[in-house]
């Protein structure tokens, strides 16, 4: 599904990414885990074409994707659900949910619309609110408005930033029941996360990113019981051996 | 104050008031998209009422307005594509020095393809003299044209925002850049699309209103500063809100003349303006926190 290979990327003179290789498979959610500034988002952002590569590749579905602009990535089927959710604020729940369907609209697919009812059934409390402002929704209904807006496209890999940030533990529980939901309704999902126990329970695959570099990859169990990734990421205070 | 009288001071403001917010919503659709005032609004105004002439002389006037409309637009989208879309991250202030530029560019070129002279469009209906008595007052039928095809414009404009595709996206522009792109659309079409929708409004309002208030080739100015001041007035971007404004000045102006001698009315517009920009920068309808969060 997506394959990068020696991806170079950063801001200014500021190098955030190393040569970072990862692959997602098609029906797989793979998790990338890592601290504040490991360039966790830079990544995504580089991937999505917010922000330029400086080398390496980027295939998506066998289309090298490098250089394309970010409102044509969308269109070939991979869309990002930004970190802070950045919803239309100004605009309606179901305005946003059907801008998110442009691509859709636009591919001359009429019936796009419908995909509302699969949002609305994944998301209830959207179809409650669908009248309402998103920008005086709560965080965690904004997130999942984030996320169906993106679902709306219905992209063939879906990429999540940080989508537990600044949630209550209740309501980050439930969009991770929700990730796993899309997986089961063939959704390819990258998942990022500084939530690393949360992410590693419901991925297939993760990788840990450490300053630019991927340090760490393998199946989530795996992860999960690695004695490194527990002393950095899960908190576990383990004796030496 | 007989009530005749009233009517007709009544219908003045109105006229010059929906006129004001015509120019007004053409500074917020492109404020709204990019953050940008554009300085060269009140030029659109004036070329659309001036090509209309120009092509009346071959054309019959329906025709010509409207290869007006869209001619002006053609000038809006090159304006955008010329001197704003190449500019990588520029800052707002560049921006809109870079409007000012053009405003006088736009205006001296008009110098020179028409010359100092005042020109209008002919009458839609019936001519100078002609009146139509609404309770008691003798009310010119172009008012009432300034007064339906403004009012046109803005309900049309509105459901535009509200309930087309092309209009959604735009808002999605305003509202969040980056989200936009990230739901595919292209945020540098649709500033190039908001300077063209400008345009072409501001154009329209200037041939509607060229018979009464006659155009000429700096006529541009003086409706920019009304329109700036109408738009600060109600809060930026808001288009509703520069509606109420605009008929608020306009209606100021209007009774004013009753009072003050008619020399005074350029004074009070700007006398508000300043006001507002001292007092409420954030205008009468607009709330403080939400300016605040916007870059001026």
């Amino acid at each position: 599904m997506l394959k990068v290979r020696n991806l170079e990327s950063g801001y200014g003179k500021l190098r955030v990414l190393k040569r970072i290789s990862l692959h997602v498979n098609p029906g797989e959610i793979v998790t990338l885990i890592g601290a504040n500034g490991a360039g966790k988002t830079t990544l995504l952002a580089t991937i999505s074409g917010l922000i330029p590569a400086r080398a390496g590749e980027i295939i998506l579905r066998d289309r090298e994707i490098t250089r394309v602009k970010a409102e044509k990535i969308v269109e070939l089927g991979c869309s990002l659900v930004p970190e802070g959710r950045q919803v239309f604020a100004t605009m309606t729940v179901r305005e946003n949910l059907v801008l998110g369907g442009y691509i859709q609209h636009k591919k001359g697919n009429r019936e796009f619309l419908r995909e509302l009812d699969y949002i609305y059934e994944l998301f209830p409390v959207l179809a409650e609110r669908q009248n309402q402002l998103a920008g005086t929704l709560s965080g965690g209904e904004q997130q999942m408005l984030a996320m169906g807006r993106a679902l709306m496209a219905k992209p063939a890999l879906i990429m999540l930033d940080e989508p537990s940030t600044g949630l209550a533990p209740l309501i980050v529980k439930n969009i991770f029941a929700i990730i796993s939901k899309m997986r089961e309704a063939g959704n390819t999902v990258l998942l990022i996360e500084q939530n690393a126990k949360a992410a590693l329970k419901i991925a297939d695959r993760g990788y840990v990113l450490e300053t630019g570099k991927i340090i760490l990859e393998g199946p989530a169990e795996a992860l999960l019981a690695n004695r490194d990734v527990q002393r950095a990421y899960l908190g576990r205070d383990l004796a030496r051996p | 104050m007989t009530a005749e009288l009233f009517i007709q001071y009544l219908f003045a403001g109105v006229t010059y008031g929906i006129i004001y917010a015509i120019v007004a919503i053409g500074f917020n659709i492109i404020y709204n998209t990019t953050g940008i005032i554009n300085f060269a609004q009140g030029e659109f105004v004036m070329l659309g009422g001036m090509i209309a002439i120009t092509l009346n002389a071959l054309l019959p006037l329906p025709l010509a307005i409207a290869g007006a409309v869209l001619l002006t637009m053609l000038v809006g989208a090159m304006v955008e594509m010329t001197f704003i879309r190449w500019l990588k991250s520029p800052s707002v202030l560049r921006m809109i020095i870079i409007t000012i530029g053009v405003s006088i560019l736009i205006r001296e070129v008009a110098l020179h393809i028409w010359g100092e002279g005042v020109r209008s469009l002919p009458y839609f209906v019936g001519n100078e003299i002609s009146t139509v008595n609404i309770l008691g007052a003798r009310i010119s039928p172009q008012v009432l044209w300034v007064i339906g095809v403004c009012s046109v414009i803005v309900i049309a404009l509105s459901l535009f925002f509200r309930y087309t595709m092309q209009g959604q996206k735009m808002r999605a522009c305003a509202a969040n850049r980056t989200a936009a792109t990230l739901c595919g659309i292209n945020p540098k079409n649709m500033v190039t699309l908001s300077f063209m929708l400008s345009a072409g409004i501001g154009a329209l309002a200037g041939c509607v209103m060229s018979p009464i208030t006659y155009t000429e080739y700096d006529s541009g100015t003086g409706l920019a500063i009304k329109g700036f001041t109408v738009a600060i007035l109600g809060g930026l971007g808001n288009s509703m809100a520069a509606v109420a404004a605009g008929l608020l000045l306009g209606l100021l102006e209007a009774f004013s003349v009753s009072i003050v001698p008619l020399a005074y009315q350029d004074v009070i517009a700007l006398s508000i303006l300043l006001l507002i920009l001292f007092v409420r920068p954030h205008g009468l309808f607009g709330r403080k926190d939400a300016a605040g969060l916007k870059e001026f």
